[in-house]
C-alpha cells in the first residue's frame, strides 16, 4: 500500500523490544540500597527458613532507566480508544470521557476506605443510591443492584432471583430458561450454573424471535426466557412485547440481556416491554473502562415482584441519611466483596449526570444513525446477513469475497495496514464468517468515511491482489501470527535461553 | 472430501459408523471445515450413558467453540485419547482418525432416523448459504 495520509495507519518510530529477561545482566540492579545496619542471623536458623526459595534465578537484573523504558515502549505498541476507532461488535467501545476520571480521582473518594462506617461515607453512598435510581429510570424498572462486577455476574444475579422467586411460589419444577440462538453465549452458562435448565430456540429467517418457537414450552415447568436485544446480529427483537405476554401468561418471567442498551436507552425503556430483570453493563453503555481497563459492573434492575430478591446489602435513604440495609430476608444474599466495582459506579454516574436525559438520548440516537451509515455505505461491498435496519451494530459477512479466497479474518488483518482496529470476526456464531461492526456514537461522520473507505478498498483488493490481503497485516508492528500454532502449543512461561521462533 | 456411503449423518453434522453394536462418532468434513483449526478436544468419560442429543464433547477452533451432540443413545466404550495432543487430526482425517467417541448403542433402531451420505450431501447442498 502507498503511503496515503487519507488514513491514520502509517509507519513509524516504534521501537522493537525485547521480553524483560532478555535484557538481564548479571548484578544490574534499579537501585542502590544503603548499608544494613541491622546484625545479620543465620536464615538457616530461622523457623521460616523452609518457605525461603533456594535461589532467584531467571529473576530480570535491568535497571530502573531499562524498566521505564521497556514498559513504556510495550505501551506504544497498546492500541486504544484514545488511539482511534475500536469497532469491536457487541462490546460498545465508546469514549470514556475524562471528566469520568476527574470524578474518580477527588481524593474524597479516592482514598475512602470500603470499611468506612456509613456516617462517614455519605458522599459515596449517595452517589451509588441515585446511580440505582437513574439506572431504574432508564431500565423502566422499580429497583437496582450495583452490586454484580461484570455482565456475567450480573446474569448470573438475575438468574437465582428467578429462581429464588419461583420457589417463594412454591414452584420449584420451573427450571427451564429459554435462550434464542442470538443470545449471548453467556446466557446459558449463567442459567446453567443458576441452576436451571436450557433450551435454545432458532431465531427466524428475519434473525429475530418467532413467538411461535415459545409454544411447546409454555408449560408449568418453563422458568422464563433470556433475550438478548437488540440481539447479537444489532437487531431490535420486534415481537418482544408479544413474547412477553405469552412468557407471563404460562407463569414464566423475562430477563433482558442489557449488554446492547446502548441501542436502546433514552428511546425504550425495557420495562415496557415486559422485561422483569435486565443487567446493565456500565463498561459498554456508561463509559466506563472496558477490557483491559476494566474492572466491569454489571448492576441488575428488577419489577416490584423480584424486588425482595435482590442481593444485600442494598442502599437505603432515611430520614435524610444513607445506609446499608441487610435486613431482606428473601434476599438471594451477598454477591460481591463490599458493594461491587465503587469506582466505576462513580465514572458511571459521571457519565449519566454529565450527559443528562436528553444526552443519552441522543447518544443512543448517533449510535444507531452511526452503524446504518456504515451498513449502507458498506451493503454492496461486503454481503449483510439481515439487511434492515439495525440498531447499534452492523454485520456482515466474507460471501461475496469468498471467490477470491479471501476470509473475514483476511479482511479484519488487512483493516489493521489501513490503522483500524478490526472488528468483532467469527460472531455471532449464526451467521458464518461474521464481521460485525460496532462504531457507537463517539465517531464523527470523518473517521466513519475514513474507515468506509479502508473498507471498499480492501473489497477491491480482494479482487485485485488478493494475495495481499491474505498476508495482511504488512505494516504492522507483527505480520500475520500463526493463531492456530500458538493455541495448539501455547508457550505460558519464559525459561532461560528457550525462545519461540 | 467425499461422504463415506456406509456412515450415518445427523443435521448436526456428527457422523456415526456402526459394526454390530458398536458405534463410532466423529464430526463430519464439513463441521471440521467450517470450524477451522480444531486446537483443543474435550471428550467424555468411558462408562458414561447418553441420551440421543445430549452433549458428549467440545470441540474448540480458533474460530468458535461447539458442543458435540449424540447421534444416538448409548454408553461410552472407548474415545479418541490421540486428539488430546493433536486436535488436528479432526481437520486432517475427520472421517478416520479424527474419530472422537466408541458408543454401545442403546437402541438399533434409532439408526433409521439419521441420514446416508446421498441424504446429508443434499441436506449440505439446500443449506449452503
Amino acid at each position: 500500500m502507498k503511503q496515503n495520509s487519507q488514513f491514520p495507519g502509517a509507519s513509524g518510530l516504534i521501537l522493537e523490544e525485547p521480553l524483560i529477561f532478555e535484557k538481564s545482566v548479571k548484578g544490574r540492579t534499579a537501585c542502590s540500597v544503603p548499608k544494613d545496619d541491622v546484625p545479620e542471623i543465620d536464615a538457616a536458623e530461622m523457623d521460616v527458613h523452609r518457605y525461603f526459595r533456594s535461589s532467584i534465578d531467571g529473576l530480570p537484573e535491568v535497571s530502573e532507566v531499562d524498566v521505564v523504558r521497556h514498559y513504556l515502549r510495550l505501551s506504544t505498541w497498546n492500541y486504544s480508544l484514545d488511539h482511534g476507532l475500536y469497532p469491536l461488535g457487541s462490546c460498545t467501545m465508546k469514549y470514556n470521557p475524562k471528566i469520568n476520571e476527574a470524578a474518580a480521582a477527588i481524593p474524597g473518594f479516592a482514598h475512602l476506605h470500603p470499611g468506612t462506617p456509613e456516617p462517614f461515607a455519605q458522599g459515596a453512598l449517595r452517589v451509588m443510591y441515585e446511580l440505582q435510581n437513574d439506572l431504574a429510570e432508564i431500565a423502566g424498572l422499580d429497583a437496582v443492584s450495583l452490586q454484580p462486577s461484570a455482565g456475567a455476574q450480573g446474569e448470573l444475579t438475575g438468574m437465582l432471583m428467578i429462581k429464588a422467586y419461583h420457589l417463594s411460589r412454591n414452584e420449584p419444577q420451573r427450571n427451564l430458561v429459554l435462550i434464542p440462538d442470538s443470545a449471548h453465549g453467556t446466557n446459558p452458562a449463567s442459567s446453567v450454573v443458576a441452576g436451571l435448565r436450557t433450551q435454545t430456540l432458532p431465531s427466524g429467517d428475519d434473525g429475530c424471535l418467532n413467538p411461535e418457537a415459545l409454544r411447546p414450552y409454555l408449560n408449568q415447568n418453563l422458568a422464563g426466557i433470556m433475550v438478548t436485544n437488540p440481539s447479537t446480529l444489532g437487531l431490535f427483537e420486534k415481537n418482544f412485547v408479544e413474547f412477553s405476554c405469552r412468557i407471563h401468561d404460562a407463569g414464566g418471567l423475562v430477563y433482558m440481556d442489557g449488554a446492547n442498551l446502548n441501542a436502546m436507552m433514552g428511546v425504550v425503556k425495557p420495562g415496557d416491554l415486559g422485561v422483569d430483570v435486565m443487567h446493565i453493563n456500565l463498561h459498554k453503555t456508561f463509559s466506563t473502562p472496558h477490557g483491559g481497563g476494566g474492572p466491569g459492573s454489571g448492576p441488575v434492575a428488577v419489577t416490584r415482584a423480584l424486588e425482595p430478591f435482590l442481593p444485600v446489602p442494598r442502599i437505603v435513604l432515611r430520614d435524610g441519611r444513607y445506609s446499608l440495609d441487610w435486613n431482606h430476608p428473601q434476599s438471594i444474599g451477598k454477591i460481591h466483596c463490599f458493594y461491587g466495582n465503587f469506582g466505576i459506579m462513580l465514572r458511571a454516574y459521571t457519565y449519566i449526570r454529565s450527559m443528562g436525559p436528553d444526552g443519552i438520548r441522543e447518544a443512543c440516537e448517533n449510535a444507531v444513525l452511526n452503524a446504518n451509515y456504515i451498513k449502507e455505505k458498506l451493503k454492496t461491498h461486503f454481503h449483510i446477513a439481515h439487511d434492515r435496519l439495525c440498531k447499534h451494530e452492523c454485520v456482515f459477512d466474507d460471501k461475496y469475497q469468498q471467490e477470491y479466497g479471501i476470509t473475514t479474518l483476511d479482511i479484519a488483518k488487512r483493516l489493521m495496514d489501513y490503522g483500524f482496529h478490526p472488528p468483532t470476526i467469527y460472531f455471532p456464531l449464526i451467521v458464518k464468517g461474521a464481521l460485525m461492526i460496532e462504531p457507537t456514537e463517539t465517531e464523527s461522520k470523518e473517521t466513519l468515511d475514513q474507515f468506509i473507505e479502508a473498507m471498499i478498498r480492501i473489497a477491491e483488493e480482494c479482487k485485485t491482489d488478493p494475495d495481499l490481503v491474505k498476508h495482511a497485516p504488512v505494516r504492522a508492528k507483527r505480520r500475520r501470527l500463526d493463531e492456530t500454532l500458538a493455541a495448539r502449543k501455547p508457550i505460558l512461561k519464559w525459561s532461560p535461553g528457550v525462545y519461540p521462533e | 472430501m467425499s461422504y463415506p456411503a456406509n456412515f450415518k449423518y445427523t443435521k448436526d453434522h456428527e457422523w456415526l459408523k456402526i459394526t454390530g453394536s458398536v458405534g463410532v462418532i466423529g464430526i463430519t468434513d464439513h463441521a471440521q471445515h467450517q470450524l477451522g483449526d480444531v486446537v483443543f478436544v474435550e471428550l467424555p468419560e468411558v462408562g458414561r450413558k447418553y441420551e440421543k442429543g445430549d452433549v458428549y464433547g467440545v470441540v474448540e477452533s480458533v474460530k468458535a467453540v461447539v458442543d458435540c451432540y449424540m447421534p444416538v443413545a448409548g454408553t461410552i466404550v472407548k474415545v479418541n485419547s490421540a486428539l488430546e495432543s493433536q486436535a488436528d487430526l479432526i481437520n486432517s482425517d475427520p472421517h478416520g482418525n479424527g474419530w472422537m467417541i466408541e458408543v454401545e448403542l442403546a437402541d438399533l433402531s434409532e439408526m433409521q432416523e439419521l441420514m446416508d451420505s446421498v441424504a446429508y450431501e443434499k441436506y449440505l447442498a439446500e443449506n449452503a448459504d
